[in-house]
């Protein structure tokens, strides 16, 4: 067991758990932040992204030994149902999510690109590392590129 | 067995299947054994201290052994009106052989389920799934407890695509035997490796086709010869291979048609249900055999379906009459100028003259997909569903149908909101529960919208004429409730007038309403490592009165890009049966940089359609067209060749240039006017 303290959604945490435990069961199963999606578990779909001090990372494959002293940003940390983050805002208007799976990956590596726009040639490649089923990705880069439009600066 | 309280099948048309085998394993991924532990770690521990003895025995993994040994569930046999004298009329008569692969559905989150159990009495599922009450109906023999005993709640369902239409039948007896003996709450989640592992895929297809033209391209004579893999169990097999029948022909007109098809047993994992049922490779073979006979006869394609679209009046080979103003010309024509492609067909011609190392192609499939279960189908189902006022003085919409994602709780409220005339807020959509909401049948086919949405039609139309039509729905809807104490609307299922079927003949109307699409794809394909990318794609559809565009342009654009997957990327490894790339890391689907931007555009002919407000279904027709236009542009780009199976990874096509053709296929090429009886 390893004793870790680190931030969540600006909330400080401190737990023991094995040292390789994954993030992602840290957060759904330690803290009950069940936004965090599994869809492969092997770092190819998305689903589980979060940001790790101001970087874009994929939840099952950081170990608990590694969140030491990081801020970690989840989709609960962006928005809630009464007051929406902008891109949250957007997916919804623009259709950009079906099943829900791949949304909380697909919105923060959105934002992440929106944050960091010349870390990626464009959106497609900013968000090829997140994988839908459901949509054939249009919405996804409507509801994004909305938010760039700045329409959806409601919050 | 011993661990099995009532009866070791999972029931759904047959109960072959078992929950856990105790004889013969009949595939690499058949369940033996059960086990469960609250610590997930030790519980792996403990899988690995698990060893079991088995005697292999000679086992079948290709359709043509299957058809060898005669293993065959079920087969079909379709004549038209004139089988035989047409041949003589043909000026060519072109044969080929078309193949497809295996898909898997990669839904994002993947199979689970949650059970509890009160042994002796009463079994409770929560889970991701299609269809509630087939859980039901498998897992009650399996505990030899009457159907209500068992009760069935969908949770949010993160995708399914017709893999969690029968599958989770089999992990939610699973997780229920283990809660039934453990006397705990028994979770199951699938890791992916397992959940891909484990899980139905597509049929794998081969279609031969023999086909005789006039000169003028009109097709005269047709000869279909249809193979799918069933697996090892029979599952859905049977139906699938009656949509893949039905729409074996496409949408032309021919009054010599014989189709025969076959469905085998193997021993690979069951195939099973996945969007379109069938339906994409029946579709891809007549399709691409209507290009192979365009280049034969020195047509464009479009020109040669166009002079063979149905029409009303024209009868289809079970016998049924086109009743609806067709014109599959319109809708082509559509999507030929939305997508330029007279234009670009001769402009990339031109350029690929050049022969660089970028070669550009364009290609067009047209196709038509049936809203509903096959012919009596939904007669046997009988679905029936229910509406109750709320204290709100809204509607509560009780039905067995799921929202995965496509939209059903968005467009059930609508029709409410419609029909009752007020706000769709109003509308309150209960979560699936067997407990609770009526058996309006399977969340599959097409049908939701259309079949599901007519019954809530209707439903809505009879509690505003309960409440005598009021202007303000809201406060008669909280009087009649103060008055009364409750209001609640039951609607079953009541075929259309004039749709007849006979299951024995297979003649009669299969479809009570099909819906139409002409997808036009370009590609672009790079030498250097015979990589085909899809760089732009058009879709007209036609499916009745849209009652949702933004939802049924979204799941069109969505099957487009499942399609794409289909068509080059999706390529299921079999060894010994069993899926061998079993990863997101190998399996590849589409991702954002490798699916085009997808116009699509409705057109819609006035037609009087069984669904609610003249609405058809829509949710399976969008796969059944990529893989036909997307290899038909592949084909344009590399200059003509032949090309017969998808998925067109990069090394089929070298082989397919290098070699002139594909060794997996047995096939004869050309038109061969010798063949001619």
């Amino acid at each position: 067991m390893m004793q870790v303290s680190f931030v969540v959604n600006g909330k400080n945490q401190t737990l023991s758990a094995a040292p390789m435990k994954r993030l992602l069961d840290v957060l759904r199963e330690d803290l009950n932040l069940t936004g965090t999606k599994e869809g492969c578990g092997e770092g190819e779909c998305g689903a589980c992204a979060v940001i790790m001090d101001g970087l874009l990372v994929l939840s099952c494959m950081v170990p608990l030994c590694q969140i030491q002293g990081k801020s970690i940003t989840t989709i609960e940390g962006l928005g809630d149902d009464a007051n929406l983050h902008p891109l949250q805002h957007a997916f919804q208007e623009n259709g950009g999510a079906q099943c829900g799976m791949c949304t909380p990956g697909m919105i923060l590596a959105a934002l992440y690109y929106l944050n960091n726009p010349d870390e990626a040639e464009d959106l497609r490649e900013a968000l090829a590392g997140n994988q839908c089923r459901c949509t054939g990705y249009t919405r996804i880069f409507k509801s994004v590129e909305a938010v760039g439009r700045n329409e959806f600066r409601s919050r | 067995p011993e661990d099995i309280p009532g009866k070791n099948g999972v029931t759904l048309i047959d109960s072959e299947q078992p929950f856990l085998v105790y004889r013969e394993i009949q595939h690499l991924a058949e369940p033996i054994a059960l086990i469960a532990h609250a610590d997930r770690e030790l519980l792996e521990k403990a899988l690995y201290q698990i060893e079991v003895d088995v005697d292999e025995l000679p086992a079948v993994f290709t359709m043509d052994a299957a058809l060898e040994r005669n293993d065959i569930f079920k087969s079909y046999l379709i004549e038209g009106d004139n089988v035989s004298d047409n041949w003589l009329d043909a000026d060519v008569i072109i044969e080929e052989t078309y193949g497809t692969g295996a898909q898997e559905h990669l839904y994002i989150e993947p199979q689970a389920v949650i059970a509890t159990a009160i042994p002796g009495e009463s079994v409770t599922i929560w889970g991701s799934m299609q269809c509630p009450f087939y859980v039901q109906k498998a897992v009650a023999p399996l505990f030899n407890l009457p159907r209500e005993r068992i009760r069935v709640v969908q949770t949010e369902t993160g995708g399914g695509f017709g893999g969690k239409e029968e599958y989770p039948n089999l992990i939610a007896g699973h997780a229920a035997l283990l809660a039934w003996k453990s006397g705990r709450p028994v979770k199951m989640i699938y890791g992916r490796r397992e959940d891909m592992w484990a899980t139905t895929k597509r049929h794998p297809s081969r279609t031969h086709i023999k086909a005789g033209f006039k000169r003028d391209g009109t097709l005269v004579a047709l000869d279909i010869d249809l193979v799918l893999d069933g697996g090892a169990y029979p599952t859905l097999s049977s139906v699938v291979l009656s949509r893949a029948t039905l729409h074996a022909w496409g949408p032309y007109r021919c009054n010599c048609t014989r189709i025969r098809s076959r469905v085998v047993k193997t021993n690979s994992v069951p195939h099973g249900a996945f969007r379109g049922f069938g339906a994409p490779q029946a579709i891809f073979a007549i399709e691409m055999h209507m290009n192979r006979a365009a280049e034969a006869l020195g047509m464009d394609p479009a020109e040669i379906r166009r002079r063979n679209f149905l029409r009303k009046g024209d009868r289809m080979p079970t016998g049924q009459v086109v009743k609806d103003e067709l014109d599959l010309g319109c809708l082509m024509d559509r999507a030929l100028e939305l997508s330029n492609y007279r234009h670009k067909r001769s402009q990339y011609e031109q350029a690929n003259r050049d022969r660089g190392q970028k070669r550009k192609g364009i290609g067009l499939s047209v196709f038509f997909h049936g809203s509903g279960f096959t012919g009596g189908g939904e007669v046997h189902l009988a679905s029936e569903i229910s509406l109750r006022l709320t204290e709100q003085g809204g509607v509560e919409v009780l039905a067995a149908n799921v929202e995965y994602g496509q939209g059903t709780n968005t467009v059930f409220a609508q029709i409410v909101a419609e029909a009752c005339k007020i706000s769709p807020d109003l509308v309150r959509i209960h979560q699936p529960d067997t407990a609770t909401v009526p058996d309006s049948g399977p969340t599959v086919a097409s049908r939701t919208t259309m079949i599901v949405g007519k019954l809530i039609e209707r439903a809505a139309l009879e509690l505003r004429h309960r409440l005598n039509k009021p202007e303000d729905f809201r406060s008669a809807a909280s009087q009649y409730l103060r008055q009364h104490g409750t209001l609640v609307v039951s609607v079953r299922y009541e075929p259309p007038p004039d749709i007849y079927w006979d299951e024995t003949t297979y003649r009669g109307d299969a479809y009570a309403a099909y819906s139409w699409s002409c997808d036009v794809a370009e590609v672009e394909v790079d030498l250097t490592d015979y990589g085909a990318r899809v760089t732009n794609f058009v879709s007209t559809v036609e499916c009745g009165r849209v009652l949702n565009p933004a939802l049924a342009a979204a799941q069109i654009e969505g099957g487009i890009a499942q399609g794409i997957g289909f068509a080059l990327y999706e390529d299921v490894v079999l060894e010994r049966g069993a899926m061998k790339n079993n990863q997101f890391t190998n399996y590849i689907i589409p991702t954002t940089a490798d699916t085009p931007d997808i116009h699509v555009e409705f057109v819609e002919f006035p037609y009087n359609n069984p669904g609610p407000y003249a609405a058809k279904g829509i949710g399976e027709m969008p796969i059944d067209g990529p893989a036909p236009a997307i290899a038909s542009a592949v084909a344009h780009a590399l200059g003509g060749r032949f090309i017969n199976e998808v998925p067109l990874l990069p090394e089929r096509i070298m082989r397919n240039i290098e070699l002139g053709s594909d060794p997996l296929l047995d096939q004869s090429f050309g038109a061969d006017p010798e063949l001619r009886k």
